[in-house]
């Protein structure tokens, strides 16, 4: 639970940074911001970035969680990123570098867009699967390779 | 040899060669496939290629209700499935708001703990067989059978339990559970004593560990390697001691942390000595745990319907291989909107890259082995 000096010092990276007393959680409102805001971030002792969750809101929108913690302080903190579908989303692999498994998950799962990283394909899923099986609207195809894809499951118990 | 002599060229330059390892490889323990650049037989560039056990967990669980995914979190570390339910019911639980019977928190920290003594058994012999000592292998899987008999006793499965249920457990603890569990303890002690000397201390297994694969604490950190692999690394990172959960706070218990006795701090030894001695940690707290332990109810705080209130949670346990984190995001139904699991060996495992340049093609194995990585996981 961050402390009121803390939540201060990263409120004044940024102006879009917003901290949510309720929920304990910071959002940042332009999503281009991110990368230099992450590196303030880091600066401020966070080193050890523990996950990052890709979340679909459903109304067209996409939301990323980011888990910090900071080894030495031992505190904790979470940002969230709210932005449409398409929105290109700025890659924090060269800061940390748990990201760069983390953020090819969060495009193979989900579809998000990362720029700046250094090598973004499918992490879990064949290189050649069509869709984001996360996204709340996923219709899983009816063939795989020429393999049918059975749907009905209730005879399968 | 040193990592310096491995690399000398004498400028002459040749081509590289891609060695492909796996998906069928023993020693990857499971499908894991490794793309290996190699130059003669040093690695220069390595690539682990994952998915071949990717069963959609979290798209499952998105449409289960809360209880129900608790068998489904028992199938990704199918090694430490009790701490896979764990730390799902953890996280359930801070969504739902409740307070758990004192006994019911013992009976987890037991299990958990027993779990953690059989895992990080299962991980020295196969260590040791990764390196070519094959008599280990036989004499801990002798001892882990008799913890699986005691999880056979307790939930009538044995490996994968769905005993561990947000709000409390599936049942009380048998007859002669508790006597059963000392008798081994009091038997399973002696046993260390022998592995202790069969590897800790052979000649050959510090020749193959001893100042290989050295994981620098700030390349752990900045890759979230967690778990034993960082404690190994010389950093004492143990969430049973920073943000203790369950009754840890109550218990006394030492955190081993790698010191670099045969070679550099963070080599593959140190990775293997903080596990063993782990293990005796875990017989430290057993033994508490059965005189501390209460009576009462373990169903009481169980709830009739699991609703949790709507937000997130991220919720974090220190399962056997590292930091296992659990984001649940809640809408107010049975079901939950989003479950990731944020695995620890998915973590330690993009670390190998970075730790295992410029090492021969065999000190791989030994690095991978020495990670403890469990495919069903990583994949989930």
């Amino acid at each position: 639970m961050p402390e009121k000096t803390l939540i201060d010092s990263i409120k004044s990276i940024d102006d879009s940074i917003a901290y949510d007393d309720e929920t304990k959680i910071f959002s940042i409102g332009e999503v281009d911001k991110w990368f230099e805001i992450a590196t303030e971030i880091k600066n401020l002792n966070f080193d050890y970035l523990m996950c990052i969750t890709s979340i679909d809101l459903e109304n067209d929108q996409l939301a990323l969680a980011y888990n910090l913690h900071s080894t030495e302080t031992k505190k904790s903190i979470e940002f969230n990123l709210v932005f449409p579908k398409d929105a290109q989303i700025p890659s924090i692999e060269s800061l940390w570098k748990t990201a760069d498994w983390h953020e090819r998950e969060a495009y193979d799962m989900m579809g998000i867009k990362f720029v700046n990283h250094p090598d973004m394909k499918r992490i879990l899923l064949p290189h050649d699967w069509e869709g984001h099986p996360l996204r709340k609207n996923y219709v899983v195809a009816d063939y795989y390779h020429g393999m049918y894809i059975p749907k009905d499951k209730t005879e399968w118990e | 040899m040193s990592k310096e002599n491995l690399t000398d060229k004498s400028g002459i330059n040749t081509e590289d060669m891609i060695l492909n390892m796996g998906p069928q490889h023993p020693s990857t323990h499971g499908v894991l496939r490794l793309k290996i650049h190699t130059d003669g037989e040093v690695v220069s560039k390595i690539e682990p290629i994952i998915g071949y056990l990717h069963r959609c967990f979290e798209k499952h669980s998105e449409n289960l209700p809360y209880e129900q995914v608790v068998p489904f979190t028992d199938r990704c570390d199918y090694l430490s499935s009790m701490h896979m339910s764990h730390g799902y019911s953890i996280a359930v639980e801070k969504l739902l708001d409740i307070e758990l019977p004192e006994r019911v928190e013992y009976i987890r920290v037991i299990v958990s703990e027993l779990q953690r003594i059989a895992s990080h058994a299962f991980f020295i012999g196969v260590f040791g067989l990764d390196v070519g000592a094959i008599t280990p292998f036989t004499w801990v899987f002798r001892d882990r059978e008799r913890i699986v008999d005691l999880f056979e006793t307790l939930t009538g499965a044995r490996l994968l339990y769905n005993y561990v249920w947000p709000g409390g457990v599936s049942h009380d603890l048998p007859d002669k559970f508790v006597s059963r569990t000392l008798e081994f303890l009091d038997y399973f002690e002696p046993q260390l004593i022998e592995i202790d000397e069969l590897l800790t201390t052979n000649k050959i297994f510090i020749e193959r560990t001893a100042d290989i694969g050295v994981l620098d604490k700030d390349v752990a950190i900045n890759y979230g390697v967690t778990g034993p692999s960082l404690r190994a690394s010389g950093i004492e990172f143990d969430l049973r001691k920073n943000e203790p959960y369950s009754v840890y706070d109550k218990l006394d218990f030492d955190v081993p942390v790698g010191k670099g006795e045969m070679g550099t701090v963070g080599d593959c030894w140190d990775r293997y000595i903080v596990r063993f001695l782990e293990i005796k940690e875990s017989i430290k707290i057993l033994r508490q745990c059965f005189k501390l332990i209460p009576k009462g109810d373990v169903h009481a705080a169980l709830p009739k319907k699991v609703r949790p209130r709507k937000g997130s949670v991220y919720s974090r346990f220190e399962s056997s291989r590292g930091e296992l984190g659990y984001y649940i995001i809640s809408d107010g139904k049975n079901v939950p909107t989003r479950v990731k699991m944020r695995s620890p060996a998915f973590s330690n495992l993009s670390a190998l890259a970075q730790v295992s340049e410029g090492w021969m093609i065999s000190d791989v194995i030994t690095i991978l082995g020495s990670l403890d990585i469990v495919l069903g996981e990583i994949d989930r």
